[in-house]
């Protein structure tokens, strides 16, 4: 396998390492928001929806292009505009204290809506409100409704409170599926709901997920051969996405896995930036999502240290599939239920909990990091104690950062980098008070 | 408070409320659980849980809505970043200081992420109380949101059946449904006599007369709900010359009294606002007859408050429930009191305040803690607001 080097967009002009499937990926998104942005000349219609909860392959049963307002304000923050949007949404009356996602798709929205690849976005005809693990969602595409004034599609995936998935949950999501969701979904398209195509996009939905899971357990190896935070976000960007349930996902994550298992065999490390990442001396597992307007800056704090991320619960948030859930295509409905129930941020706190004690157990970890995140209370609240539980139960050091998903003023570079080392220090001491205890 | 109170025949019963308000133990829930072995006491969070299947369990529901202002918080800080709100801090400081240990369940109702996480808190903080998130449907169609949530109440009975060593039957949760619906009609009487004469049943009166509703068992609060009633009607009180506001957005972290007191010495007169709404969130009598989970199910589906923890399907529809309630009180302004780093609240106001400027409804919005101190720029706010109301109204 093979890597690249690129030079980014921007001042100062600085090459940039890339896996080949990273440039695969970039090909695929770019296509994407082609697909996207033609739709007024192509007349394909569009469904916006979220990623966790992101029901891809019922979307595309009604041949709707699926548009990711997470996705785009992501976008918009590794590009480094999403702070003037935040503004700009601000300005207009939005509060200082919520969600930058919301704040950068509303301002968006006011410059002129721009997609990543210089044109307009299309308004979206129907908003698939998948209301999964995040209350937010649910507000924020009420605002885009009163924007859009386009049909909009309540779908409510019930929180796994009490720790488990109950029939009463199922049949209610069901119900809502066949109902509601489905009807609407064929009178906003004009294509009549064909659940034989469903199963078939549910099957290739499995192939990809089954790649997508080796790829990360991969991270088990010593020294793993992929950073499962910072490079995960780029393995997860097809399945979170437009992509699950295509022959595109498919060939991808196999590209992908290949790719990964060619440096396992070879003992590598992960690709960075900055080429590889040289000798692995932390194995971490991280809470909570990035800051994507340093994003590059973020993950060097940890490479330059020789920190590799070998699990992160953000790679779960569009759907966790490494304790055995595949979308079954045998049970076409049901499976989508199952699915949004048992995204990371629909999970009850001890859930959340014990995954993360499981991955430091089984990926060797040595110990926890969390960024925690200000837009974002579904994952940011109880984080405190989550880590104490942690620590408590695996006997392995945590740290708390604290930044902003799209907000660059809630990026504070040297008091992460500072905190940042001191954990490393501490993961150092607990090493050699373990050889002296030995 | 000197010219809101009338001492001949409300003052001691405010005075009764306000000393349920301020104390921090919750003396009086644990006076009535120390009355009989075998009671228990239900603790629950804004925003709505079915109080009836509470009392139906022979159990008292107690309502937590944080610490307020009086309540120094030492460890929820520890537990909570700066950009979260106040309420899950202060009520975990209740609970790791003891003032909750007579509690034997808690219920997490939907509201936002905060309130849904701290279940899970709870369940770890505290192994030993029964703690259970209780969710509501989004969906308002009987035969699927409906069934969802009979489902949930049926799983609420059952574990407080349990609780409490004995099931419920129908009848007790029919007769809980009545005891209810009387409560809530009273505090509908209430509403409407601040709404017609709102120097006769100052808000911060009316405020804790309802927050006592969270605290007593409710024959008793009905009881003084109607003596409040009685003397509040009875009384001639001077009439200021106060415009006429909606509050709103203040339905989960409650605001320090001092600010609902400064709101009317600033010029407002509160006609309506959206405190404590789980003492008139179903909006109707629940019918007596017939399946009560059934029941409860369809007045929440068909007969309760708007508000921003709930998904309003139809567009047009949203934001209505706030103008109705300018129309309804009479109103001529909106004051947005949010808490701060409130999601339901602080999302939500744009979209009201855009369907209030359609309606040409004047509006302020401000930001608050259960701790804020400093009332006076809220005071010049108000009082601003009041003026300006004024004047639009005589041009």
């Amino acid at each position: 396998m093979t890597t690249a080097k690129i030079v980014t967009s921007g001042a100062p002009a600085k090459e940039v390492v890339k896996d080949a499937s990273m440039l695969k990926q970039k090909e695929m998104m770019a296509a994407h928001y082609d697909r996207l942005t033609s739709a007024p000349e192509t007349g394909d219609k569009v469904a916006a929806t979220f990623v966790p909860g992101n029901l891809n392959e019922l979307v595309m049963c009604f041949d709707l292009l699926n548009n990711l307002p997470e996705v785009n304000a992501i976008q918009n923050g590794l590009r480094r505009i999403s702070g003037n949007y935040v503004l700009e949404a601000e300005k207009i009356g939005h509060s200082e204290d919520v969600c930058t996602y919301v704040k950068s798709d509303i301002g968006m929205m006011a410059k002129g809506n721009i997609a990543p690849n210089g044109k307009k976005f299309p308004n979206p005809d129907v908003l698939l409100l998948s209301y999964t693990g995040c209350f937010t969602f649910m507000k924020w595409f009420e605002l885009l409704r009163e924007q859009y004034k386009c049909e909009t599609i309540m779908l409510h995936t019930p929180y796994m409170g009490e720790g488990k998935i109950t029939k009463g949950m199922i049949d209610y999501m069901v119900k809502q599926l066949r109902e509601e969701v489905i009807p609407t979904l064929e009178r906003v398209s004009g294509v009549k709901f064909d659940i034989d195509r469903l199963r078939e996009h549910l099957k290739k939905s499995s192939q990809a997920e089954d790649d997508l899971v080796r790829v990360l357990q991969s991270a088990k190896a010593k020294p793993s051969p992929i950073d499962a935070y910072f490079g995960g976000i780029y393995y997860i960007g097809p399945i979170f996405g437009a992509f699950r349930g295509t022959q595109d996902a498919i060939d991808y994550y196999r590209f992908l896995r290949e790719e990964v298992e060619d440096r396992l065999a070879k003992g590598q490390g992960p690709v960075t930036p900055d080429g590889d990442m040289g000798k692995e001396k932390y194995r971490l597992v991280v809470e909570g999502p990035p800051n994507y307007t340093s994003f590059r800056q973020f993950w060097k704090m940890f490479y330059d240290e020789g920190a590799v991320v070998v699990a992160s619960s953000y790679t779960k948030v569009g759907g966790v599939y490494d304790f055995g859930f595949r979308h079954d295509p045998s049970k076409p409905l049901e499976t989508l239920a199952e699915y949004c129930l048992g995204v990371y941020t629909n999970r009850s706190l001890p859930m959340r909990i014990d995954m993360l004690v499981n991955y430091i157990n089984e990926y060797e970890a040595d110990g926890l990091l969390i960024n925690s995140i200000k837009s974002c209370n579904s994952f940011s609240a109880g984080q405190l104690l989550m880590m104490r539980e942690v620590e408590k139960r695996t006997g392995k050091p945590a740290a708390f950062v604290e930044s902003d998903l799209v907000d660059p003023r809630y990026f504070s570079a040297a008091n992460i980098k500072n905190r940042l080392e001191s954990y490393f220090q501490m993961i150092d001491q607990k090493r050699s008070g373990a050889t002296a205890a030995a | 408070m000197a010219t809101s109170l009338n001492p001949s025949a409300t003052a001691d019963l405010v005075a009764r409320a306000n000393a349920l308000f301020e104390d921090l133990s919750f003396t009086s829930a644990r006076q009535w659980k120390a009355a009989e072995p075998s009671r228990k006491v239900v603790g629950y969070m804004p925003i709505y849980v079915p109080r009836e299947i509470i009392h139906a369990a022979g159990m008292l529901p107690l309502g937590i809505v944080g610490g307020g202002d009086q309540l120094e918080v030492i460890h929820g800080d520890a537990y909570y970043q700066s950009y979260i709100c106040r309420i899950p801090r202060s009520t975990i400081e209740l609970g790791v200081s003891g003032r909750l240990d007579f509690v034997d369940g808690m219920l997490f109702p939907s509201i936002c992420d905060v309130i849904r996480n701290l279940s899970g808190m709870w369940k770890l903080m505290f192994p030993n109380v029964y703690s259970r998130y209780f969710d509501v449907p989004q969906n308002y169609r009987d035969d699927i949101g409906g069934n969802f949530y009979i489902n949930e109440l049926a799983e609420l009975r059952n574990d407080l059946g349990e609780l409490c060593g004995k099931p419920i039957t129908d009848d007790e949760l029919r007769s809980s449904i009545a005891v209810y619906n009387e409560n809530r009609k009273l505090i509908r009487e209430l509403y409407a006599l601040r709404a017609e004469r709102p120097w006769q049943a100052p808000a911060v009166e009316v405020y804790l007369m309802v927050r006592a509703g969270l605290l007593l068992p409710v024959e008793e609060h009905s009881a003084l709900l109607r003596e409040y009633l009685a003397g509040a009607r009875a009384d001639e009180r001077p009439k200021r010359d106060n415009c006429r506001v909606v509050l709103t957005g203040m339905f989960c972290e409650q605001p320090p009294l001092n600010l609902i007191k400064s709101l009317e010495l600033s010029g407002c007169y509160v006609v309506d606002d959206d405190l404590l709404l789980v003492t008139r969130w179903l909006t109707g009598d629940v019918e007596t007859e017939g399946d009560p989970l059934r029941n409860l199910a369809l007045a929440f589906l068909h007969h309760s408050e708007s508000t921003a923890a709930k998904y309003e399907p139809n567009q047009k529809e949203k934001g209505q429930h706030l103008v109705r309630a300018v129309k309804r009180t009479a109103a001529e302004g909106v004051i947005f009191a949010a808490p701060s780093f409130c999601d339901p609240a602080l999302l939500e106001r744009p979209m009201l305040q855009h369907v209030l400027k359609e309606a040409g409804i004047p509006y302020i919005a401000f930001k608050y803690a259960e701790n804020s101190g400093q009332m006076q720029p809220i005071r010049e706010q108000a009082g601003t607001f009041a003026d300006s109301i004024k004047q639009w109204s005589g041009a």
